[in-house]
């Protein structure tokens, strides 16, 4: 299955719940401010948040003075090009190799299952994948890490409950070196983002990657979940001001959630979004892509 | 943080031309409540629960004295918050308790709410107040849930069962059966996360609800979620029909609007918010303190409540002797650092606060110190913390290499310890309480 047929699959609920608003207000009509005002409500109902929204049909309106536009069935490719636009902005590279990528977020966003994922997708493809069970937090937390890695077949650097993460980090950067890994994934344990020690230890997993594996193009991934509200904008700004993200990525979007907040992500951040989780089982997970993204939901 | 300031500004700003004038207008009214409304949205309570609710308050609003007050943004923000308090709740509602033992308590959600950790909170609760729970692992779907549960279990000292991935339903019943035999008298149920409209998993949850028919049943929501919430919520209650909501991860610095909208939408209580990682951190539900919350007024009750909860009385009449005596050690200075530990981080304190304090970052207070001078003293021998003065250059440095600092770190805590010793002496007794109390404030 291609992207645009997985994610319709998975997100067929998001679909419908935002494509039935949006129906109902892409209508023969004339455009006119109650036009505007439904679809504020189906802008905002979808995370989008009021500051996103408010751009997005200030940007609409001089769209549709510009092209002339009467109908408001007609604005609908116009609001599809904004979304797009927007979303657009920052186009994930492709991997170089070697790489590491640190995955954080806050606490449940789904960081070990997407890692699970990636490990399965990265073998795939042909490349030689390491696991680093840095959240030596969450009782269990690296057994689930295990399971997935033994699913994947791929090393898995562990250490005990409660050991200091960049010593585990440390570890798994000369495992990597050692089997000459393509990608090393780096498993973080969920904090909020508002805890200043928590975030310390980040940056010190950052030192070490930067001084003990410098020739690795290093990404810094923070997961958010699908189904998060505005505190998504907050969890986004705090990661990155503790360790410069370079992408984000969105999962659980197989629910009803819209993941709306991606949008006011990519117009307020300079961030590649890169992965779409739509589901438990390892392929469930999705490169991003702008369009397609937008035509599945609207 | 701090947005109570930024909704009462605008609010004021709305209403400061029209000095002296009886009652609001509906215009001024609606204008005051599109910035209430933004602030809800922004706080993810859900729009349509947001809609209703303006459509409520601006009824009440109209005709109120409003302007008689020299302040009418906050007499808004008065009425706002009432109101809002209302629709959640009033007052904080508590566990049902089973007749015949045991209760049996089952909590659902999505993935990731984090129910197995709240399953251990509210087994150390419960154990804290006497009961004998026993956690029962009934996620057979995640890697490691059932273990998880289980290193949970031993850390709160409850009961624990699990029968690896046979059906949940068996596991629950067999648990209840032997919890019975056991004379334990709270059985709490994990069940896997799953979404609400996977008809198979929700079948499940039915199933095992038709089984163990549990005294409650309660969801479990992340309080960060948007304006999902509601839908989720929903689904829930109507397969379910659940008896109550746990919002988890209130420690963030999310306003939580999906407590509104949930309540607003089943109807069903918030007994219990998560509000940190420990297994004692766990509180009733405040609908009041919610509310501020929601509006981005801080939370200064949760924070006394707090603070006095965990100074424990004893230690500090200890400290009092000493300082008396004139004997004031290390070990004395590790209690008063601890003891605002338990308090909650300094950031915990911060979010809680309204106004410009709640405006501070985390990162303008050095937390980390607090660490460091805990390993610090942790590094210095019984005697040296009871004898400062034994602490000369070669144990300095054995002491850095301890606790992984540098000399300088070491020196700086030494002669911050003197001056805490000297402010000390020169306090009388009763006002040390209050000195203990507002060090950190």
């Amino acid at each position: 299955m291609g992207f645009f047929s997985r994610l319709f699959e998975g997100m067929k609920k998001t679909k419908k719940s935002f494509g039935e608003k949006l129906k109902y207000i892409f209508t023969g009509n004339d455009i006119d401010e109650d036009f505007y005002e439904e679809l504020e409500f189906v802008l905002v109902s979808s995370d989008i948040g009021v500051e996103t929204t408010e751009y997005i049909i200030d940007e609409l309106r001089e769209r549709a003075k510009k092209n002339k536009v009467k109908k408001t069935e007609d604005c609908k490719h116009l609001l599809k090009e904004i979304l797009v636009d927007i979303l657009s902005q920052n186009k994930p590279e492709k991997l170089g190799s070697p790489c590491v990528i640190m995955v954080l977020g806050v606490n449940g966003v789904g960081k070990t299952t997407t890692i699970g994922k990636l490990a399965k997708k990265f073998t795939d493809e042909g490349k030689k994948v390491v696991l680093a069970a840095a959240d030596t937090f969450r009782a269990a937390a690296s057994d689930q890490l295990e399971v997935w890695a033994n699913r994947a077949k791929v090393k898995v650097v562990t250490n005990e409950h409660g050991v200091d993460p960049a010593a585990v980090v440390y570890d798994s950067i000369q495992a990597a070196k050692a089997r000459n890994a393509d990608v090393l994934l780096i498993d973080t344990a969920g904090r909020l983002h508002n805890k200043a020690v928590l975030m310390e230890e980040l940056k010190k997993i950052s030192r070490v990657v930067n001084k003990e594996y410098p020739e690795a193009e290093y990404h810094k991934m923070v997961i958010v979940d699908g189904a998060t509200g505005q505190n998504a904008i907050s969890q986004v700004e705090l990661f990155n001001e503790a360790v410069e993200l370079t992408d984000v990525s969105i999962t659980k979007l197989d629910g009803t959630s819209k993941g709306g907040f991606l949008i006011s992500l990519a117009k307020d951040f300079d961030l590649a979004i890169r992965y779409v989780g739509v589901g438990e089982t390892a392929d469930d997970l999705l490169d991003f892509d702008p369009k397609e993204f937008v035509d599945a939901i609207l | 943080m701090g947005m109570f300031s930024g909704l009462g500004e605008k609010l004021n700003h709305i209403f400061s031309k029209l000095a002296h004038r009886g009652k609001l207008t509906e215009l001024e009214i609606k204008q005051a409540m599109r910035e209430v409304r933004v602030a809800l949205l922004e706080a993810d309570v859900n729009f349509v629960v947001a809609k209703d609710f303006i459509n409520k308050v601006s009824e009440k609003a109209v005709g109120e004295d409003i302007l008689k007050s020299l302040t009418p943004g906050q007499q808004v923000i008065k009425i706002v918050k009432d109101e809002l308090v209302a629709l959640m709740g009033s007052t904080n509602q508590k566990l049902e308790v089973a007749p015949s033992p045991p209760t049996v308590i089952m909590l659902c959600g999505l993935q990731g709410a984090g129910k197995t950790t709240m399953c251990g909170k509210l087994g150390f609760l419960l154990k804290k107040q006497g009961k004998k729970p026993m956690l029962v692992a009934c996620d057979i779907y995640r890697p490691a849930a059932i273990n998880q549960l289980k290193v949970v279990a031993g850390n709160a000292n409850v009961d624990f069962y699990e029968k690896g991935t046979q059906s949940p339903v068996k596991t629950a019943l067999e648990a209840i059966e032997l919890a019975k035999r056991k004379g334990l008298d709270t059985v709490i149920i994990d069940t896997a996360g799953r979404l609400q409209i996977n008809a198979e998993l929700m079948q499940e949850l039915e199933e095992i609800k038709k089984a163990v028919k549990p005294t409650e049943i309660l969801l479990t929501v992340d309080a960060m979620t948007g304006q999902e919430a509601v839908n989720v919520a929903k689904e829930f209650d109507d397969k379910l029909n659940i008896t109550g909501v746990i919002l988890t991860k209130l420690d963030g610095d999310t306003r939580g609007g999906a407590a509104l909208s949930i309540k607003a939408v089943t109807g069903k209580p918030i007994k219990f918010s998560g509000i940190g990682e420990k297994l004692g951190d766990l509180e009733p539900f405040h609908p009041d303190r919610m509310a501020s919350r929601i509006l981005g007024m801080g939370d200064v009750l949760t924070l006394i409540e707090k603070a006095q909860e965990s100074v424990n009385e004893e230690q500090m009449k200890k400290l009092e002797e000493n300082i008396r005596k004139n004997t004031f050690t290390f070990d004395d200075f590790l209690v008063q650092f601890e003891q605002l530990s338990k308090i909650g981080s300094l950031s915990d304190i911060l979010a809680m606060l309204p106004g410009t304090m709640g405006k501070f970052k985390p990162e303008d207070i050095d937390e980390s110190r607090v660490k460091v001078y805990k390993a610090i003293i942790q590094s210095m021998t019984p005697k040296e913390r009871a004898n400062p003065d034994l602490i000369k250059a070669s144990q300095r440095k054995r002491i850095a290499k301890g606790s992984g600092t540098s000399i300088q770190e070491v020196n700086q805590l030494i002669k911050q310890f003197e001056q805490v010793k000297l402010m000390m002496k020169n306090q009388n007794n009763p006002r040390m309480k209050k000195l203990m109390g507002r060090r950190f404030f």
